[in-house]
């Protein structure tokens, strides 16, 4: 099947290998048994990784990262689904503008988002709140999910909720037992591209975190910024390890080239 | 509804039973949606307004306060060498990163394309996943790799050529933000080789067109908006990018959101960051605009 000739495959392989090595690098440095960033030439050591336990401000801003991810995602997913329907199944006044207002924050630059955020947030006094950092990660996770969803609504046959209704199914019902089951993929899906780019993001949060809600990329942007040790190759590579346990679920449950190439 | 209200209005009674389920049809809807509508009005729309407001206010550096009117901050960034240096920097490296994104990313997205399964599935993971990791990570990745005692300067080394100081350089800059872009190139561009139907580049070999003539006149035209899309999503994140700067290009390299964050947390002077922010939130906008005007209209006139 391969009709590529010898030319494209080394082209390709060199691509391959350009994607890949800033995270091999970064795995293999990870566990090396030195005090300096170097490859494990003697020996493989899980030293730092066990220093990345001992660190309270990595340890807690890991919690805070998941925690908001979690709440984020969830609440986000919970606000997408009702949106979702009433732009792809109603013709209103205002649903272009509606439509257009929820897609807006993949467009608008993160770092735009964070100060205006900010500005918000010191003019309402609320600098510095966990509650409403969460409120910022829904608005820039949310059109991920709209995106899946308005997919998974539009492409469904609405004749079998018809059918349910004419058996009598209160509106209800028919949600419970009939829509929601056929969005399903488009829920979780959406759920899990929400929680991974809430996890990771580092803009917008850098502008509004406070220091007992530094997240996990913030805490390792700043951490970066000044020192550099082999801890920052564990952490690095934990996340790695997370995110493709993330990334393979993703596929599992979804499709990851449906979700990133968003083939409707 | 016009047609029944006159003649339901003397049948009072049976008016309600019919008319219930399309008022609650009319305003479902709204209901629906106003919990997240209500969310996007507060920590969209008006934050931006906020900020919007903000950049035409004065700032007094020596108690740090704020208000008043004045465009001091647009004209300073349009007439400071400091910022036009920052713009014009921000400006170059972006097209770079996205001229060497179409290079590589669009023949690796017909290369992909061009493969048979399970081997298209499993590079098109690769090729995308890194799109889900952290940037702080990649960047992070990329100075070790670029490092002075990394394998990039060993292998320089090894051949003779020295060590290179590769770090904090405008190139390293460019190399990771490559890396971090691509992916949002192959998308675009595989979705369009996805659309083409590989026939017509059978039929133009067949009438003994060459390889070349016909990627060049059957395939190029057609991939040609996925290409635009992708260069211009791939400009725009690369003009906003900030870890990339922060974390590779060091105190003296900045680029325009490097230089949000220090006017914000560090010289505190937020009016001045708020211009800079909304001259980059608008140069964003037009170009997007633009190139939806552009793209649909093209696609209108070749389909009507």
């Amino acid at each position: 099947m391969t009709r590529n000739g010898p030319v494209a495959l080394i082209f390709h392989a060199l691509v391959v290998i350009f994607m890949l090595a800033p995270l091999v690098i970064v795995c293999l440095v990870a566990f090396t048994p030195e005090n300096t960033l170097s490859l494990p030439t003697r020996g493989l050591s899980l030293r730092w990784f066990e220093a990345v336990f001992h660190h309270p401000d990595f340890v807690q801003s890991f919690w805070n990262s998941l925690w908001l991810a979690f709440l984020a995602a969830t609440l986000a997913v919970a606000l997408a689904v009702p949106a979702s329907l009433a732009i792809t199944r109603w013709e209103f006044p205002g649903r272009g503008f509606l439509n257009a207002l929820f897609l807006s924050p993949l467009i608008i630059p993160h770092l735009v988002l964070g100060v205006a955020m900010l500005r918000l947030f010191a003019v309402i006094g609320a600098t510095g709140s966990f509650g409403w950092l969460v409120a910022a990660h829904i608005v820039i996770v949310t059109p991920y999910v709209m995106r899946l969803l308005i997919a998974a609504i539009s492409g469904f046959d609405r004749s079998v909720e018809q059918a349910a209704f004419s058996l009598g199914a209160s509106e209800a019902t028919v949600f419970r037992r009939v829509t929601l089951p056929m969005i399903l993929p488009g829920v979780t899906g959406g759920w899990l591209i929400a929680f991974i780019n809430s996890f990771d993001e580092l803009t917008m949060s850098i502008f509004i975190t406070s220091p007992s809600t530094v997240t996990l990329p913030v805490r390792m942007y700043m951490y970066a910024t000044e020192s550099i040790d082999p801890m920052m190759a564990a952490v690095s590579a934990l996340i790695i390890g997370i995110t493709a346990v993330a990334v393979l679920l993703l596929d599992r449950v979804y499709g990851l080239d449906r979700i990133l190439v968003g083939q409707h | 509804m016009s047609a029944t209200l006159p003649d339901s209005a003397p049948a009072a009674p049976a008016a309600p039973g019919e008319e219930a389920p399309e008022r609650r049809v009319r305003s479902a809807p709204l209901f629906l949606s106003a919990p997240a509508a209500l969310l996007f009005v507060a920590l969209v729309l008006t934050p931006l307004f906020l900020t919007a407001l903000l950049s035409f206010n004065q700032f007094d550096y020596a108690t740090g306060r704020t208000g008043g009117f004045t465009l001091e901050h647009y004209l300073s960034v349009l007439t400071d060498e400091y910022y036009l240096e920052i713009f014009f920097r921000t400006f170059r490296i972006s097209a770079l990163a996205t001229a060497i994104c179409v290079v590589i990313g669009v023949p690796e997205a017909y290369i992909l394309s061009r493969m048979g399964n399970p081997w298209r599935s499993v590079f098109l993971l690769v090729i995308l996943a890194p799109l889900l990791v952290s940037v702080v990570v990649r960047a992070f990745g990329w100075s070790m790799l670029l490092g002075p005692e990394g394998p990039v300067n060993g292998a320089l080394i090894a051949l003779g050529i020295g060590r290179m100081k590769l770090l904090y350089t405008e190139g390293t800059v460019v190399v990771a933000l490559v890396h971090v872009m691509l992916p949002f190139m192959v998308i675009p561009v595989w979705t369009s080789l996805q659309k083409l139907d590989p026939a017509v580049e059978q039929a133009a070999l067949s009438f003994g067109a060459s390889r070349g003539t016909a990627i060049v006149r059957v395939v190029a035209p057609q991939i040609l908006p996925g290409i635009l899309s992708g260069s211009l999503i791939v400009f725009g994140l690369s003009a906003s990018a900030f870890a990339i700067p922060g974390l590779l290009g060091g105190r003296r390299l900045k680029m325009v959101a490097t230089v949000v964050y220090d006017q914000y947390l560090s010289d505190l002077n937020w009016p001045m960051g708020a211009a800079v922010a909304v001259i980059l939130l608008a140069a964003n906008l037009i170009i997007m605009l633009t190139y939806h005007r552009v793209v649909e209209g093209h696609y209108r006139r070749r389909l009507g």
